[in-house]
């Protein structure tokens, strides 16, 4: 696996304007408000985070995005030629399905072993392959589900709670990974998440949705936010650990750090609570 | 000679429900696969509303129950939308009226003399030509609606927004995946009855999944499965005199079981499970 300069696909696909944008959208489901006049916006080669309290839109939000629901009001716009490589909350399949993971890969285009493989490998599981779907635990399905997205090269990856249903350890790593493979690919990142700790260390741009949006910006920007701080009251702003990502170093498949350039800032600035809640 | 193979009645029984089997197993298999054992019942029991109405309106019967069915099962779909019932009270109701509708409606009609039996629980034996040929035509363009249908059908199974996001015509498929049950049921009615109709799909298909390593696997070993209870089931029926279509039901029951109680490592799996 060849890695690239992280800086290097983004600064060649320089077009700032947004992949994905919501305008002033809202959505009424059974009498109910879940998306009140919500205007956001995805740009390429960032990762932008959707966070709220349950129930507060998130995943109707991107399901308006993914063009699954029809607003009720305003529009969404997406970037010609979007690719979006979308992961799915979880998956669950049935027992009575005889499912391997490489025909789950291939559901929906073929794809030659090889490629397959390379694709699990890039997520470290690439021993999966010929296992049944349902053996899977938490953690190698998310990685499996990454992986599939990533098969038809998306320049957007739409993640719905990404590290659902994986233990602490491995959502570490399942983010980790994402970010990686962001600054790869320099796709853009769109993801949904209600854990503020992990996510909101590796964003660009964090978007606090409560039916509406109470606030956007840079995630330090965002956890200083009075509007925040009622929503999220128990993580002060000392309770997230924003840490910048340098790639100095390359990760083997189990995610670990390998080559520690020696000086390397492998910049983690835990915050006193990251670790502990 | 093909002629006079068909003349026999027993010939022209074995051939209907081999056809049906083969059909019906495969379209079990999405039946098992998408939990829709109890949608396929409601379905097949509205069946019989189709023959009333066929019969009232002098239209061909097995088109009319196509019709009917198709409608039954798209209204089905409107209704679980609304979600103001539990999905298997709203089944419940509907397969029960469907049903009950249909036999008071057969009775109505008069001049009808109709053997309510042969509807409910299938008249394979009375098989005609004309049968064999509509049974053949409605197989037949199942069949191929569900090889056509087969792969964004499975992508749908396994996840509904994954499919759509990756375009996949959901709306579409699903439709044409009730239209693929309301024309198995129409082929199946003669053979099995409205009451067996989803037996025929469901216990070949649950069969099936202890040999298969692949969703094409287990589809086609149904269809097989299938056929073999039906040439059990005739033969059994033949010997003992009893009911044709609840013989050929025993006979797939038997086969389930007899899966069942083979020994795992008989059986080949994949993946080192």
């Amino acid at each position: 696996m060849s890695r690239k300069d992280p800086t290097e696909p983004a600064a060649a696909e320089i077009d700032a304007s947004p992949l994905l944008a919501a305008r002033d959208v809202s959505l009424e489901r059974a009498g109910r408000v879940i998306l009140d006049h919500v205007s956001v916006q995805v740009r390429p080669a960032e990762v932008t985070v959707v966070i709220g309290p349950n129930g507060a839109g998130k995943t109707s939000l991107l399901r308006v995005l993914l063009g699954l629901w029809k607003p009720g009001q305003g529009r969404v716009q997406r970037r010609r030629g979007l690719r979006i490589g979308y992961m799915p909350q979880r998956l669950q399949i049935e027992p009575v399905l005889p499912l391997s993971v490489r025909r789950f890969l291939t559901l929906r285009q073929r794809a030659p072993e090889a490629v397959l493989r390379e694709g699990l490998e890039r997520v470290g599981v690439p021993h999966l392959l010929h296992k049944p779907v349902q053996s899977l635990s938490g953690g190698e399905m998310q990685r499996v589900l990454l992986a599939r997205a990533l098969l038809n090269r998306p320049n957007l990856l739409v993640l719905d709670e990404p590290a659902q249903g994986v233990d602490i350890v491995g959502q570490g790593e399942v983010f980790k990974l994402i970010d990686d493979i962001r600054h790869e690919t320099g796709c853009g990142v769109l993801m949904v998440s209600h854990d503020l700790h992990l996510v909101m260390a590796g964003a660009d741009a964090v978007i606090c949705l409560n039916q509406h949006v109470c606030c956007t910006g840079r995630p330090e920007e965002v956890s200083r936010h009075p509007e925040y701080q009622r929503l999220f009251p128990e993580t002060d702003m000392q309770g997230i650990g924003v840490y910048r990502h340098d790639h100095d170093h390359v990760h083997d498949v189990a995610g670990d750090v390998h080559e520690h350039h020696a000086g390397c800032g492998h910049a983690r600035r835990p915050g006193p609570g990251s670790d502990s809640r | 000679m093909m002629g006079g193979l068909l003349d026999d009645f027993l010939m022209r029984a074995l051939l209907a429900g081999l056809m049906v089997a083969a059909v019906a197993g495969p379209l079990g298999a999405f039946v098992v696969w998408r939990r829709m054992a109890y949608f396929g019942d409601t379905v097949s029991h509205s069946a019989l509303l189709g023959v009333a109405l066929g019969v009232l309106l002098g239209l061909n019967l097995n088109l009319m129950v196509t019709l009917v069915c198709v409608a039954i099962a798209i209204l089905l779909v409107l209704l679980q939308r609304r979600q103001e019932l539990a999905s298997d009270t709203l089944l419940g109701i509907l397969a029960h009226s469907a049903l009950s509708l249909g036999i008071v409606a057969v009775t109505f009609i008069e001049g009808l003399r109709v053997d309510l039996m042969a509807y409910l629980f299938g008249d394979i034996l009375a098989v005609g030509t004309g049968d064999l040929l509509s049974i053949a035509i409605g197989g037949g363009v199942a069949l191929l609606l569900l090889v056509m249908l087969w792969r964004p059908l499975l992508a749908l199974t396994v996840h509904e927004e994954l499919a759509q996001v990756e375009g996949v015509p959901v709306l579409l498929v699903r439709l044409g995946l009730m239209l693929l049950i309301a024309l198995v049921i129409a082929a199946a009615m003669q053979v099995v009855g409205v009451l067996l109709i989803t037996a025929l799909m469901i216990i070949p298909a649950a069969s099936a999944r202890r040999f298969a390593a692949t969703p094409e696997q287990m589809a086609i070993l149904a269809g097989i499965i299938g056929m073999l209870a039906v040439g059990a089931g005739l033969w059994g029926s033949f010997q003992y005199d009893t009911p044709t279509g609840p013989t050929i039901v025993v006979a797939a029951m038997l086969g389930f079981i007899l899966v069942h109680l083979l020994p795992g490592r008989l059986i080949p799996h994949f993946g080192g499970r």
